[in-house]
């Protein structure tokens, strides 16, 4: 198969990793063996080994009796990314089955009834399988080898990278013209979705909902008084009555007074609410007919069933903000994103530039979830790129390598993927290869693109503006720390805003630039020498 | 609070005990009337003193009304109605025998709308007092006041029809009171329920109040149904509200019993607030959204929420429609249109903003394009809360959004005088909710919230205006909490036991249902007991089939977090099933 071909073009590659390779085989056959435990992740090690030896018959072998373990259950958290750039494609089990399985994985991403009850059988037949060994810690996200078969399924998710090059005309847009696209073909698309928010009606402070309410009207496009509660509190309001909601915020710093409606409302609305959508007994549909009989039979029939077949509660709630560093000092220049990580129920997305900006902004809006999505203010001007003219969609809770490399895994999000590239060709001048990964959805964020890599470099980096304890590069180093344990060839490098308030003229030292980062991906880099 | 009264000896130990006293100084009425007929002259002395020395701004708040009142209580009969008046013991006997209502009214001031009847007779109006508020004048004409027109001078007045013996308020032009009082005393004697339907007591009742005609004539309370309403299997509306607030109140005493001895977890009763529940629900169609507090289950029963369904709820069992996610009375269902509670105070009214913004596009068919809406389908949503979460952030931010964006929908306060133990005298310092709506530029209307009628009247044209102008109506309803805040609560610890009962005997919205009705020959107290009856046996039987149920799967616990689980939600859910299963745990 391409197996040969893959591992002879990436034969330089392919050697750190058989060196790794081995020395990981020891750490899990020792951990085992103090253990007395003996499980399928030590046949990935052989399999990992072996494939990098290029012998697919000796992988099948070494797999036999446990492969339909390894889709199961590894492919079951594992989504593709088709810009995976990996020294090794395993091959050797049935790709067919890879691919049903996997795809059956992605449940996220697919909602589909009948991929929903694959799912369910599959999982009824994990549990029901006594063979299996529930101390298995070690039955991750990511495995060294599984990865592999993740990437023949990838093509099978139900939603895919964009691939920008069939996508048509493009044109040079920043940050706010590729929101406002993002808006303006979200509004021609579904009659329903408003946008609002303070200044909006005139285009907004940063020119974001520009022409919009021209275009749209005034009743789609409008002033709110000045809260962020009352915006927040609209916005849920809106979108359980069955719209689409687009509510702007003008300054992350200013979210907080809508903390309330984020947590304990728009976070838990459907735990709440579209838990009783169901109709569980014909009692309760018998007494709603009744009911609108009672009424004066003022309500028909086709009402009725538009509320049996109404399934979508938050067709989509998405708070737009504009966030982080630029010159704003204490007010106006937060990242609030680890606060609202923190909330089970919603989704938090940051895009690092305009093309991506579109495509996140459009599926967050159609997404079923509500959605808070952070514009980074820096970016609205400053950063140019080519955006699409055509409706298109990225997927949430997708990370995306882009920058791919061998040596350190390098985690950033928003306007920070900017020094983190700076940065990731500083190093490459000394010798170091770089994977640069953007996390885009913060909320619920990609375990599993991360883990992969990092099984593959040994090292990770992780940067953002917003200051460092409790910040969410903590909460991806304890996942990484516990996923990657025996792959860690240094200790995990955090490198964040300090905890003090964000002042005006420290603005400069304040920051994790470039120089503070590459000095992190050097000191990683010494460990593994 | 009464041992305060008897240590008092001197006018300085009174003025303490008087400012310290919660009773005092927010009911006045209540302390004269008790200190003029039935109580000891040490307290009576306590009270008089008490109002010479009110504090400036209570006075200021009173517009001198309480002064005024002392005087005419002193005023030999007919007396004014208002709840000092049901205090004699006496009318107390009187309404033990069964009210005939032939109580003598004063009409000359009862409508407070009218500027020179306010002015010339204000120490005569009628008022009422629950205890909890101050004492509301009382007017029978039924007006909201829009942005733009004359907002009433000192205390708004509620809007009443039915008086505390459940008595139609008079006509003020009719000076003859004898007619209306002799014909409803003959009307128990002579008619029987067999001999008139509901459509007929319609038609009776305009006849006797033509001044209510309009009232009477559009309230759903007053016309038969259709069909056969499936829980009573009758068509009459008004035995209905009558029968849901027996249950209700049923519900609330065996469940509030039930978790006092440990079966359930948490409850919250609705005693003294059913009129608000009934009357309010009937007066909305179906598509309306209801965005309630907590204190509203009588909307949801009303729209065919079985007693099954509320104990499913409230014992967190399997066939709970909110997956025994949350503790008892935050009760929801979508089909009912009614969202679920949650327990936040004030965050549900800018939601409710949210959704009467989508219907105003609708209407406008902005959002539903190719189809116009029927005119009969139009929507509004309506928010409950009480006279605390009024104070919330979200109060002010959803008034002001729904005025300034022109949202169809009905902001619906309860103000039963405290929000938990804090009296409304500590909740705020301007005449009660309903002056704010002026500032906000909205409409509004206050209204005697036990009674049914009027509260049903009330919202009824609040929601007609609201379609009409596609702008907000606030309406206050003054009642009081007889119950405890909750569960967790012994409101005995705040107020006076007395002030309870005195709520409890004389304006409680049940008994002046119930009175109404027997003047009209449609209950006596064997009818009333036996409905009772018959509820508190539907509550049993209902409590205990839902705690025989078995609690929901443990799968429920990680769905509805996102539309489709994510794999870390996955992972979470695998790892404690195989951890429940490692070690045997039950689930």
């Amino acid at each position: 198969m391409s197996m040969a071909m893959r591992s002879t073009t990436s034969s330089r590659a392919v050697q750190p990793l058989l060196r790794r390779g081995r020395r990981r085989l020891q750490h899990h056959q020792q951990y085992h063996a103090n253990n007395n435990v003996i499980h399928p992740s030590s046949n990935v090690a052989v399999r990992a080994f072996l494939t990098a030896s290029a012998s697919a018959s000796a992988i099948t072998t070494a797999t036999g009796r446990r492969c339909s373990y390894y889709n199961n259950s590894y492919c079951r958290s594992i989504r593709g990314n088709g810009n995976n750039n990996l020294a090794i494609v395993g091959v050797g089990v049935n790709v067919n089955t890879v691919k049903t399985n996997a795809s059956s994985a992605l449940r996220f991403y697919s909602a589909t009834a009948a991929l929903d009850q694959q799912q369910q059988q599959q999982q009824q037949q994990y549990y029901d399988d006594d063979d299996y060994d529930y101390n298995d810690t070690s039955n991750s996200y990511s495995n060294s080898n599984d990865e592999a078969t993740a990437i023949t399924a990838t093509n099978a998710a139900a939603q895919e990278e964009p691939n920008y090059s069939s996508l048509g005309s493009s044109s040079k847009l920043n940050l706010f013209t590729a929101i406002n696209s993002a808006m303006r073909t979200a509004m021609q698309t579904d009659p329903t979705a408003i946008v609002f928010g303070e200044d909006v009606a005139f285009g907004g402070v940063f020119r974001c909902s520009q022409n919009l309410r021209e275009e749209f009207g005034e009743e789609r496009v409008f002033n709110t008084p000045l809260s962020e509660n009352g915006i927040a509190g609209m916005a849920i309001g809106y979108a359980s009555a069955g719209g689409t909601a687009v509510a702007e915020i003008q300054f992350a710093d200013y979210i907080f007074p809508a903390f309330d409606q984020i947590v304990n409302e728009m976070a838990k609305f459907r735990y709440r609410y579209n838990a009783v959508s169901e109709w569980q007994s014909m009692e309760l549909r018998r007494s709603y007919i009744a009911c609108s009989l009672w009424c004066g039979e003022s309500i028909n029939e086709d009402i009725i069933i538009a509320f049996i077949s109404c399934t979508l509660l938050l067709t989509s709630c998405v708070l737009e903000r504009s966030m982080q560093v630029g010159h704003g000092a204490l007010y106006h220049s937060q990242s609030p994103e680890a606060y609202l990580a923190h909330t089970p129920g919603i989704v938090v997305v940051m895009p690092r530039g305009p093309r991506c900006a579109k495509g996140l902004l459009l599926s967050s809006i159609r997404s079923k979830d509500p959605v808070v999505f952070l514009e980074p203010k820096i970016l609205y001007r400053t950063a140019v790129e080519d955006v699409p003219d055509a409706d298109y969609e990225i997927p949430l809770g997708k990370a995306e390598i882009i920058r791919p490399g061998s040596d350190v895994t390098i985690v950033g999000w928003g306007a920070q993927l900017r020094t983190l590239q700076v940065a990731c060709e500083l190093a490459a001048k000394d010798g170091i290869s770089c994977e640069l990964i953007d996390l885009r959805t913060i909320l619920p964020w990609d375990i599993e693109c991360i883990a992969r890599s990092v099984k593959k470099t040994g090292k990770l980096v992780v940067s953002h503006e917003a200051p460092i304890t409790c910040g969410f590069g903590a909460e991806i180093v304890a996942t990484i720390q516990e996923e990657c344990f025996f792959h860690l060839e240094a200790p995990i490098q955090r490198v964040c805003g300090y905890d003090t308030p964000f002042g005006l003229v420290f603005e400069k030292h304040y920051l994790p630039d470039e120089k503070k980062n590459l000095d992190a991906i050097r000191k990683v880099m010494e460990y593994s020498r | 609070m009464p041992r305060l009264f008897k240590s008092s000896e001197t006018q300085k130990a009174t003025m303490l005990v008087v400012r310290s006293s919660p009773l005092l100084r927010r009911n006045p009425i209540v302390a004269s009337s008790t200190s003029t007929q039935c109580c000891s002259s040490q307290r009576s002395s306590a009270a008089r003193a008490s109002f010479s020395s009110l504090p400036h701004h209570l006075a200021r708040k009173n517009n001198g009304m309480v002064n005024v009142f002392v005087k005419s209580t002193k005023v030999p009969r007919p007396p004014v109605v208002s709840t000092a008046v049901l205090g004699k013991p006496k009318l107390k006997n009187q309404l033990k025998q069964g009210w005939q209502g032939n109580l003598l009214i004063d009409r000359s001031a009862i409508r407070m709308n009218d500027d020179t009847a306010q002015n010339s007779s204000s120490h005569q109006q009628p008022h009422f007092s629950y205890a909890g508020n101050e004492n509301i004048p009382v007017t029978s004409k039924l007006k909201i006041v829009r942005p733009g027109d004359d907002v009433p001078r000192g205390i708004w007045p509620a809007f009443r029809m039915m008086d505390e013996q459940g008595t139609f308020l008079p006509t003020d032009t009719d000076n003859n009171s004898a007619t209306n009082a002799s014909l409803a005393n003959n009307s128990s004697n002579n008619i029987t329920p067999e001999k008139y339907d509901l459509s007929q007591l319609q038609s009776i009742l305009t006849y006797q109040y033509p001044h209510f005609t309009n009232e009477i004539q559009s309230s759903a309370l007053l016309t038969p149904s259709k069909h056969d309403y499936p829980d009573t299997h009758s068509t009459n509306t008004l035995l209905r509200a009558h029968r849901q607030m027996i249950r209700l109140r049923k519900m609330d005493t065996i469940l509030h019993n039930a978790q006092r001895q440990g079966r359930i977890s948490f409850y919250m009763t609705h005693h003294g607030e059913e009129a608000i529940h009934m009357g309010s629900a009937s007066a909305l169609q179906p598509q309306d959204y209801i965005f309630a507090q907590y204190r509203e289950a009588g909307l949801l029963m009303w729209r065919g929420f079985t007693l099954e369904q509320f104990c499913n709820q409230c014992f967190s069992n399997d066939l709970d429609l909110g997956k025994g996610r949350q503790m008892p009375v935050h009760y929801g269902c979508r089909a009912l249109n009614y969202q679920t509670i949650s327990s936040p105070l004030g965050t549900q009214i800018t939601q409710a903003v949210g959704a009467a913004y989508k219907f105003k596009l609708e209407a406008l068919a902005l959002s539903k394009p190719e189809k116009k809406t029927d005119k009969n389908e139009a929507a509004i949503s309506i928010v409950y809360f009480g006279d605390g979460a009024a104070s919330t952030i979200d109060f002010h931010s959803g008034c002001n959004f729904a005025a300034t964006l022109k949202t169809p929908m009905i902001f619906f306060c309860r103000n039963n005088g405290y929000a938990i133990s804090t009296p409304t005298e500590d909740q705020y310092a301007g005449d009660g909710i309903i002056s704010r709506a002026p500032g906000y530029g909205m409409a509004g209307i206050r209204v005697d919230g036990n009674d049914i009628f009027a509260v049903h009247a009330a919202v009824a044209e609040a929601r007609k205006l609201a379609l009409e102008t596609s702008g907000p109506v606030l309406i206050e309803a003054m009642t009081y909490r007889q119950g405890h805040h909750s569960t967790s609560d012994d409101s005995s610890r705040y107020r006076a036991t007395e002030e309870v009962q005195k709520a409890t005997v004389v304006s409680d919205p049940i008994l002046r249902l119930d009175r109404f009705l027997k003047q009209y020959g449609w209950m006596d107290d064997t009818a009333t007991a036996a409905v009772e009856d018959e509820e508190r046996v539907a509550v049993l039987r209902a409590m205990e089939v839902a705690e025989a149920r078995n609690k929901p799967k443990i799968d429920t616990m990680f769905t509805d977090v996102y539309h489709t689980k994510p794999p870390h939600l996955l992972r979470q859910e695998e790892a404690l099933k195989r951890h429940l299963k490692k070690y045997s745990i039950p689930h």
